[in-house]
């Protein structure tokens, strides 16, 4: 599409904690935003249509595509990508469980499923297989399929749920 | 295309003034596809979201008052809504993973007129009405008249939906939802059928029901719902829904299932919803709360 001006939006918000501002075409994806004006590239185009899930993010604790917003929209939000899960260089026990269990082989899906993940056990720390299933439903893996995926969730609740008692 | 983000009516109004080639959006999870797709890009995007009645959620004096906007992931989320309206909040959820659902309306629902969208039958027996803005003030019609098909609604240029209004359902009534997908998440409906049944006793006293994605729009079907009401359910009745449910289609072949096939899934699913329906409605005061 022929762009018929160069208006570029200014779009404020929080991005991993960080208070963070950005200029973007208004028609730009949240998703290219974060990769090309932030450098934030764990969030991966896999449909861009919102069907697979490898460009999930939390938005405000939500999960969400990132390539079905405009990053206009994210204007005052709090936005949390795969880039924001670990705490410095200590990785986040979903990270740990995720290597430790081979739970990905191409690794184009695995930020998405790690931010899903997350969503999941920050609101609902034991949570059953059936419940796991569900709450991945909108990420999709090609190549490792998804029973190490659901292994290395249910092993990431109870190193969570150990280390809070 | 330019991105406004209106925070009141007036202003999209006006801003849809502005523009003839401009689309409002809520979630975008139609509208981005579509664009990548091939659709042509508006010159002006209205972004819903910022309007505090299009995502505010309320229940006053017995009516329920639920902005076009508002996430579907809300709706399944408050029990009280959804103990109210078992069967709308189950198609709600319906639509899409959770990362769809936290955009996905509605209002978006709706007005992307796909026969297949989950919460329209649902929205149909449940007699939900839509408050639509427009440039001559704001105007009530019923949910069952939006979609005209595929793709086509009957609102307006520079019109969009506000809010939805549901009554209380009457005592002893409730509703389900049931679709036929080929997994058990993420597709778009094969069939799908919503019922929504007042009981007086052991028998129906009335009874809506509502298929979609077996026709170009939603279709009501008269049959079933004659055969429903004054009845207990018994297997004659049933079968009557059955019959009239499979009649009432006029479905497309296409890959995710041939017009026979169709046809015979409303009929299972439309007899199926009844039943669930009514179960719900026995479990619930039959008199004295409303």
């Amino acid at each position: 599409m022929p762009r018929t001006h160069a208006l570029r939006t200014q779009v404020q918000c929080t991005v991993n904690g960080d208070e963070v501002d950005f200029l973007c075409a208004d028609e730009t994806s949240l998703l290219n935003a974060l990769r090309d004006e932030l450098g934030l590239t764990g969030v991966k185009e896999g449909c861009g249509t919102g069907d697979c899930g490898a460009c999930t993010i939390l938005v405000d604790g939500k999960v969400n595509c990132a390539c079905l917003m405009f990053a206009p929209e994210a204007e005052g939000s709090s936005i949390l990508t795969v880039e924001g899960i670990a705490q410095g260089d200590e990785l986040h026990p979903l990270q740990q469980t995720f290597l430790e269990g081979a739970a990905l082989q191409c690794g184009v899906c695995t930020p998405g499923f790690l931010v899903a993940a997350k969503a999941l056990l920050d609101e609902n720390s034991d949570p059953t297989e059936t419940e796991i299933r569900y709450a991945l439903a909108g990420n999709l893996c090609r190549c490792t399929g998804y029973d190490k995926i659901i292994r290395a969730v249910q092993e990431a609740a109870v190193q969570l749920n150990g280390a809070s008692k | 295309m330019r991105y406004a983000a209106p925070t009141t009516t007036d202003e999209a109004l006006e801003l849809l003034r502005s523009d003839p080639d401009s689309q409002v959006f809520a979630g975008a999870t139609d509208l981005i596809p579509q664009i990548r797709a091939g659709r042509p890009e508006p010159s002006l995007l209205v972004d819903l979201k910022r309007i505090e009645r299009l995502v505010a959620v309320s229940h006053d004096n017995g009516t329920w008052t639920v902005g076009a906007a508002t996430p579907t992931s809300a709706l399944t989320a408050n029990a009280e809504f959804s103990s109210a309206f078992p069967g709308l909040s189950e198609a709600s959820g319906l639509i899409g993973s959770d990362q769809i659902q936290n955009r996905s309306s509605w209002g978006g629902n709706l007005c992307n007129a796909s026969p297949a969208a989950d919460s329209a039958p649902a929205l149909i027996v449940n007699d939900a009405r839509a408050v639509i803005a427009g440039a001559s003030g704001e105007r009530t019609a019923a949910a069952a008249d939006i979609v005209t098909g595929p793709g086509e609604t009957s609102l307006a240029a520079g019109e969009f939906i506000i809010e939805f209004l549901l009554d209380d359902p009457p005592a002893g009534s409730s509703d389900a939802y049931l679709r036929l997908i080929p997994r058990t998440e993420m597709d778009i409906a094969v069939v799908g059928a919503a019922v929504q049944l007042t009981l007086d006793g052991d028998r129906v006293a009335s009874a809506k029901v509502a298929l979609g994605a077996v026709a170009p729009t939603v279709v009501r079907v008269p049959g079933a719902e004659a055969a429903l009401a004054g009845s207990t359910l018994d297997d004659d009745t049933l079968a009557a829904v059955s019959a009239a449910a499979s009649d009432a289609c006029n479905p497309i072949d296409d890959k995710r299932g041939t017009i026979q096939y169709r046809r015979q899934v409303a009929g299972v699913l439309a007899r199926r919803a009844a039943q669930i329906a009514a179960q719900r409605a026995r479990s619930q005061p039959t008199q004295g709360n409303s």
